[in-house]
């Protein structure tokens, strides 16, 4: 078989960094191999893919030691164009590579590149989007497609070129679960039929193992440090030591002391058998097994039959009632153009609704102004770069306070006291430039924090980050929420929700479908399928184990985990 | 649903099916046709014409409403303060004057100047439609696609092509970081002093750039990855070769233009026709 990728000694350095990012690096990957490259953020995973496509050297120079070889072609000789030749790469933000103004136009663009003649390209695009069943709409401008049908177009618009290797960096970031579990079989189907060399970047292990691939790389500090089958990882502490989830059924496994070895099929989430290995499932279920506590509180704010629609025919919220209670964390979840979005931005103020009541703590809040309801109720974006317009943090986080006429002395006080609490303090003087992404996030919520809000709702607070971002993001709210500030949060992460959240509201075509505890909405299949979500793999564990009560063992597992947190 | 106002619809009718080039030319044309006289024989025809346009293409009143507005508050500005500086303008510019009716001595009505405050009308009339039928019927690819095909650089079309792609994201982006903002106290209303509503304004500026840029990167690393700029030419999905209507159609535009030069320069000889 035909080496389509080798690294051999390789080394890399960004011209902007003191140290390399790469060391000495060693990979082969075969023709028609499916191969997921994984680590945490920073890990050196995306220069890996930068080296495969060509970006590096091409859009970010440095220096190279050592040789890579794309489909047995000196990495040297290559530049960015024949390198796209041999691999086609699919970005992380569909949205955002989208460059034409229809579907077939942006499919056509590579082809527009190499100036094959309008005729035969048209040929081409209609072959090709027949392939991702996007051949319906070629005539759809982006702004109308959902965020799968736009991963569809991008898959298409890298296959006209006929690359042999394709390379998907982070295929899932913004996708819901739903959707993200199509993009994975549409990438093994194209790895199936079209034999075509697999490579997926992507910290999400458990969404990518959905459809089997032949070998992970375990990448961290700029080296491999495992290259194997899944199975083969899972045995070893390998991913746990480097910030990298297991899939939940293989960490439930883990924690009930099941012989690895002994379970047939381990990484294919769907048909593994457990074997012998039954009774430790169940006697460490048996063991463990706790009552969730239900918390009731007084309710903070009341929503009744809230309706919005952009043109007064088509529905966007259609009557959503919802409770929020003093200090709860709830999460919303449902799929893209649920409605999620659109019903916090009514609770802010931020689109006006057509009709429905809300009352926050006994006052009606339908006419209170956009600042009026901040006072109230702080709302987070998901960019943290579209919210921050100072330079320094201090004044970032004090600027909502400015606005609000207080006197200089007390917004100090109170600045530091915020800052003091989202353990910023240290960094006060810093410009915000300084800061990585995840103290930005912190940044931004401190910002609204500094308001004391009764009530805050954040945007996808994790989309993007990898597992240890992602613990210390939701670690700091909880702690706030600890604080007795209630927590909306708009997400698509599944494991976010049952970690963290104690209850989940599920959108679909702006209504209400459900209302209950994250392991009661994961355990109803019906439920699942109307609202875009993913069946946890724990569920299905259960349900291998002969343990009836899914719902009470993915609380038992959920409740573990809290006690083996940092 | 402000973006929806001024961009390109997609339908199917003889105006839409034009090359976007076709319909820049005759834009051209018959702006020129206009613009070089007053006489209204020609802003007749060609009001005619771009009427019969107007209702082939299909442009709803509800799409142009606000720009309708836009056009006719600055038209009624233009005449009250064409008619208040300077009341006589018809006698400067005919050389006769009848008058038909007078406020005092400075406050005349003339039935010149009536005649050339109608004429100027006539000629926003005559123009206006042209413009808007243009932005409506025009597939901006296609048009990128034809200018790329009279001799404009490829890298110049796509970037307006591209410009169009992303400035509903932009918009968005903007309205994201407004609203967030607003949140945090800032009044962007009437209610607050125009200039620290600037000063509001200039600052949300900087994480709309911040993102902008974040979008840049990506956007150009997904093209070179998809071999822009590879070649010194490139073809394009959206082009459409220049039909017998084309031709006929920038033919029409040139026979009007011509129209309106030979009135001017051989038959009327003024800038100014009064057939009184």
């Amino acid at each position: 078989m035909k080496t389509m990728i080798e690294f051999k000694d390789f080394s890399f350095q960004y011209k902007s960094q003191k140290k390399p990012t790469l060391h000495h690096i060693n990979l082969e990957i075969k023709e028609g191999e499916k191969v997921l490259i994984v680590g945490p953020s920073g890990s050196g995973k995306s220069t890996l893919g930068h080296c495969i496509n060509g970006l590096i050297p091409f859009a970010y120079p440095g220096k190279k030691e050592g040789k890579l070889f794309i489909e047995e072609n000196d990495s040297e000789k290559l530049d960015i164009f024949s390198s796209s030749k041999l691999v086609g790469t699919v970005m992380q933000d569909a949205d955002s590579q989208f460059v034409g103004l229809n579907v077939g136009e942006d499919i056509a663009f590579s082809l527009e590149n190499n100036a094959v003649e309008t005729d035969k390209m048209h040929e081409i695009v209609k072959k090709v989007a027949n392939l991702v069943g996007m051949g319906e709409f070629l005539e759809q401008s982006p702004l109308e497609l959902s965020g799968g049908q736009k991963q569809d177009v991008c898959m298409a618009g890298v296959m006209v070129d006929e690359a042999p290797i394709l390379l998907f960096d982070e295929p899932l970031a913004n996708l819901d679960p739903a959707t993200g579990k199509l993009v994975i079989e549409l990438i093994d189907e194209i790895n199936k039929t079209q034999k075509k060399t697999i490579i997926i970047i992507e910290h999400r292990l458990e969404d990518v193992l959905h459809r089997p691939v032949d070998r992970i790389v375990l990448v961290n500090n700029g080296e491999i440090l495992a290259d194997c089958k899944p199975e083969e990882l899972f045995a070893t502490t390998l991913l746990e030591d480097n910030g990298i989830r297991l899939p939940l059924y293989v960490q439930a496994m883990k924690y009930a002391d099941v012989d690895l070895g002994k379970v047939k099929n381990l990484a294919d989430d769907t048909d593994y058998d457990l074997q012998d290995q039954k009774e430790k499932l169940v006697h460490w279920y048996n063991t463990n097994k706790t009552d969730v506590k239900k918390i009731e509180s007084a309710p903070l704010l009341t929503i009744k039959d809230l309706c919005f629609s952009y043109d007064g025919v088509k529905p966007i919220l259609d009557h959503v009632s919802l409770d929020v209670h003093q200090g709860e964390m709830i999460s919303v979840v449902g799929k893209n153009g649920a409605g999620k979005s659109t019903l916090c931005k009514c609770i802010c103020a931020f689109e006006k609704a057509d009709a429905g009541t809300l009352t926050f703590e006994n006052t009606d809040m339908n006419d209170l102004s956009v600042k009026e309801r901040a006072d109230r109720i702080g709302f987070v974006l998901q960019n943290p770069n579209q919210m921050i317009c100072n330079t320094m943090i201090f004044d970032e986080v004090a600027m909502g306070l400015r606005n609000r006429g207080i006197s200089e002395d007390k917004i100090k006080e109170k600045v530091e006291n915020t800052l003091k609490i989202c353990g910023l303090y240290p960094f006060r003087n810093w410009p915000i430039s300084a800061l990585s992404y995840g103290q930005k996030k912190r940044v931004t919520i401190a910002s609204i924090l500094a308001l004391e809000p009764k009530m805050i709702i954040l945007d996808e607070p994790t989309a993007g980050q990898d597992y240890r971002r992602y613990s210390e993001i939701m670690e700091f709210l909880k702690s706030l929420n600890e604080m007795g500030i209630a927590i909306v949060m708009i997400t698509h992460d599944m494991h976010l929700m049952l970690e963290y959240t104690t209850r989940s509201v599920v959108l679909t075509g702006g209504k209400k479908i459900a209302d209950a505890t994250p392991s009661e909405v994961l355990g109803n299949e019906a439920l699942i399928e109307r609202a875009n979500l993913k069946k946890t793999s724990l569920s299905t564990l259960a349900a291998k184990a002969g343990i009836e009560d899914r719902i009470a063992f993915i609380d038992t597992f959920i409740q573990h985990e809290r006690g083996h947190q940092i | 649903m402000k973006i929806k106002m001024f961009s390109y619809s997609q339908l199917d009718t003889f105006i839409h099916r034009l090359s976007g080039l076709t319909k820049l030319i005759s834009f051209l044309f018959l702006s020129f046709a206009v613009m070089l006289t007053y006489d209204y024989r020609i802003m007749l025809l060609t009001l005619v014409i771009s009427m019969i346009a107007f209702k082939v293409a299909k442009i709803q009143l509800k799409q142009i409403k606000i720009v309708l507005l836009y056009v006719l508050f600055f038209l009624v500005m233009n005449i009250v303060l064409t008619y208040v500086l300077e009341p006589d303008f018809g006698t400067e510019v005919y050389g006769t004057r009848t008058i038909l009716f007078q406020f005092n001595s400075y406050f005349i009505v003339t039935k010149e100047t009536m005649f050339y405050l109608a004429v100027k009308t006539l000629k926003y009339f005559s123009m206006i439609p042209l413009g808007l039928i243009f932005i409506f019927t025009t597939n901006p690819s296609e048009f990128a696609s034809s200018l790329n095909h009279i001799g404009v650089p490829y890298k110049v079309c796509t970037t307006l092509s591209l410009t169009l792609r992303y400035f509903p994201d932009i918009i968005r982006d903007y309205t994201n970081i407004s609203l967030a903002q607003q949140a945090r106290g800032i009044e962007l209303s009437k209610k607050e002093k125009f200039s620290k509503r600037f000063v509001m304004t200039v600052k949300m500026v900087i994480p709309l750039i911040f993102s902008t840029l974040d979008r840049v990167e990506v956007i150009s690393n997904a093209m070179s990855l998809r071999g822009y700029g590879k070649l010194k030419k490139r073809s394009w999905y959206s082009y459409r070769k220049l039909q017998a209507s084309d031709y006929c159609v920038c033919l029409l535009s040139l026979a009007v233009l011509v129209l309106s030069m030979v009135m001017r320069f051989y038959v009327t000889k003024t800038m100014f026709y009064y057939p009184f």
